[in-house]
């Protein structure tokens, strides 16, 4: 669906967003296969995301991704200051198809798996918490 | 034409569920049509690893964004609060988070309280036992002895506190303010066949574990069991009337747009209050030229939503974040009227508990807190399992600019058309909203939240649908009389939130099913007399 260069430009543009990190053990937006999965996903918004990438090119005037990289900071900039909702969904699908990778997921101390069946455990109650509402008179009106 | 049946109900949301099930000890035959399809839960979302991006796609909260086959569009661009909803066997308790509060007494008689809108029909007394009954039903958590209402048993323990909810009710605890864990129609043992709550975090994209009472797992299937017949993916045009003035039955669409006609004794309408307005303005004719039940004119006025704010902190310390439901506890401190406030009527905080990763990030990219580049990782790290907060639910006034009509353009799969919305923020809930931010950002506060971020009102906030077919006795001033019966049609009758008169500060569900058990019980004891 996507152009060879609109691909390049969106990988591009999800490495700006969430590059890598040696600190926290993660790869990148544009890491092979989160962005495999980014170009799956487009789904119902791949006018959007269509959209924002002809947009870039525009401000550009080249295909963003051959730009240097002090030229790429400041097309991008622009392009978050007026992209609207096509950005808001671009941005979107890219955070989506990022949190859910399995590399992130560890990182953030969450098991890749979904919630269901095995379920999260939640903490016990200190319902002596409640004690000082207990004291309290009641607070409903009766009617009329 | 399809064989004639005693009883008709269009809808097999919360209140077509109910009305359903307590008619069949009738033994009438009775049929329900819904436009949209049984759930599958082992489909949901939270069954995969996509579960967040489909909360945002086929499990989204507007039928718009949703447009699933089973959709009608709603074209809500003059609204400020858009709709949200869910077509298909259980309706909106498909999606909704099960908090389920009931209306309070002083709810029934803001006119003679607080002399403003209209007094209910009826009162809390007299839906006491069918909010007793429906909770037998849904299956209710929570813990007796809220001071905030009159006294009643939840049947099942309250849902846990958590690290959130510890958090934010120390917050309270130190203002002196009211807090207490919320009802829920979320089993925390297992009940009646349903398996308890495994801390799922996403209640609100349908419940895998069934632990949650959407009347798909409830109402419909000891219905079916009665006698019942639900028959699906069939969406009803209008309703027909005879000769008579009487309602004889409905014309509707199959899934392969095939038009039928089914006739029947009475026709009980359950399609919430958008999609009820909708088909009674579409089923105008000679003798009822402005809509059906409509010589009052309020047929799709008096459109309440909840305004909602919404409301969250971030804290140093790790909370719950995606785990648990995200009930957790509610507080009505300021759910009474107090003039000092500025405003009439009040409002109920119902307290949340985290965000998923990905919603953390999308979110936390909305309302700039999280950068791109390489601050990314260490921002995120901060939000991430460190944010939660509430919800405000402002009591809505009646007023009959507000409205649902027919759309004269947009039309839906079947060449029905839309509903249009036409809906303006009263200066009352500018002034409560604004006050449910400012007391939100001081629980938040005390609770040690070292940075506060709230929207009001919510956009996409249209969850709760009311009023547009108000109940009373006086039929120039109501759609259906004080026990849903059409004052124009002897036959026809209405059980969802269309038929609210006041909106009340909390979530409907519970309250729209005890009147649909209450009129349903009303139906049974005048069955000799019931078109008199």
């Amino acid at each position: 669906m996507l152009s060879a260069d609109q691909c390049r430009s969106l990988r591009c543009l999800a490495e700006m967003m969430i590059p890598p990190s040696a600190e926290y053990g993660v790869p990148s937006a544009g890491d092979d296969a989160i962005f495999g999965d980014i170009l799956q996903s487009l789904g119902r918004d791949a006018e959007h995301v269509m959209a924002v990438l002809r947009t870039l090119d525009a401000m550009a005037g080249a295909p963003f991704a051959d730009l240097d990289t002090r030229r790429r900071d400041a097309v991008a900039a622009q392009l978050r200051e007026t992209g609207g909702e096509a950005l808001t969904c671009l941005t979107r699908i890219i955070l989506q198809c990022y949190y859910r990778d399995d590399r992130v997921m560890r990182s953030l101390g969450m098991e890749p798996r979904p919630p269901f069946p095995e379920g999260f455990e939640v903490e016990q109650d200190d319902w002596s918490l409640l004690d000082p509402v207990r004291a309290r008179p009641k607070l409903y009106r009766d009617a009329g | 034409m399809t064989t004639p049946v005693d009883v008709l109900i269009i809808g097999a949301g919360a209140s077509g569920a109910a009305v359903a099930w307590s008619l069949a000890e009738t033994k009438m035959h009775i049929l329900c049509l819904e436009q949209g399809d049984w759930m599958k839960p082992s489909e949901y979302p939270s069954t995969g690893r996509d579960w967040e991006a489909r909360q945002l796609d086929d499990f989204h909260i507007s039928p718009n964004r949703r447009a699933r086959n089973t959709d009608y569009p709603i074209n809500d661009a003059d609204s400020p609060i858009k709709i949200a909803n869910f077509n298909g066997v259980g309706g909106g308790t498909v999606l909704y988070a099960g908090h389920f509060p009931r209306l309070h007494p002083s709810d029934f008689c803001v006119r003679t309280l607080d002399g403003i809108a209209d007094d209910w029909p009826i009162d809390y007394v007299t839906l006491e036992p069918f909010y007793a009954e429906n909770d037998r039903m849904m299956g209710v958590s929570g813990l007796a002895g809220d001071p905030a209402y009159p006294p009643h048993e939840p049947m099942m323990p309250p849902l846990p506190l958590g690290k959130s909810g510890a958090t934010l009710s120390r917050g309270l605890n130190r203002l002196g303010w009211h807090w207490w864990p919320s009802d829920s129609a979320i089993a925390s043992v297992d009940y009646e066949g349903r398996a308890r709550c495994i801390n799922l975090g996403h209640c609100t994209s349908g419940c895998a574990q069934g632990a949650k009472a959407s009347t798909d797992i409830t109402y419909w299937p000891a219905a079916i069991r009665a006698g019942v017949e639900l028959r699906t993916r069939c969406r009803v045009r209008e309703i027909t009337t005879n000769e008579h003035g009487m309602a004889s039955g409905a014309v509707y669409y199959d899934a392969d747009g095939v038009e039928h006609f089914q006739p029947a004794e009475v026709v009980i309408l359950a399609c919430n209050a958008v999609g009820t307005a909708r088909i009674l303005l579409n089923s105008g004719s000679a003798r009822f030229p402005c809509g059906l039940a409509n010589s009052s004119g309020l047929v799709g006025k008096n459109l309440m939503f909840h305004p909602y704010a919404r409301i969250a902190g971030y804290f140093d310390e790790t909370l719950d974040g995606y785990r648990g439901p995200g009930n957790c506890i509610w507080s009505q401190e300021f759910y009474e009227t107090d003039h000092s406030r500025g405003f009439v009527r009040g409002y109920t905080f119902e307290f949340s508990r985290g965000q998923g990763p990905v919603m953390a990030a999308v979110h936390g990219m909305q309302i700039g807190r999280l950068p791109w580049g390489t601050e990314h990782h260490r921002a995120y790290r901060k939000l991430f399992c460190h944010r939660t907060g509430m919800v405000a639910i402002c009591e809505d006034l009646p007023e009959e600019h507000n409205t649902v009509t027919l759309d004269p353009v947009m039309k839906d799969a079947n060449g029905i058309p839309a509903p249009k919305i036409t809906y303006t923020l009263s200066e009352n809930s500018r002034r409560m909203l604004d006050h449910a931010v400012a007391r939100a950002t001081e629980i938040l506060r005390a609770a040690g939240a070292y940075d506060v971020w709230s929207e009001a009102p919510i956009s996409e906030g249209g969850w709760h649908l009311m009023g547009t077919a108000r109940m009373g006795t006086d039929p120039a001033r109501s759609v259906v009389n004080e026990w849903g019966r059409s004052h124009d049609v002897k036959n026809l009758f209405i059980v969802d939130g269309s038929i609210f008169v006041t909106s009340g500060g909390v979530n409907p569900t519970r309250t729209i099913q005890a009147l649909a058990l209450y009129i349903a019980d009303s139906m049974k004891h005048r069955l000799a007399t019931l078109f008199d």
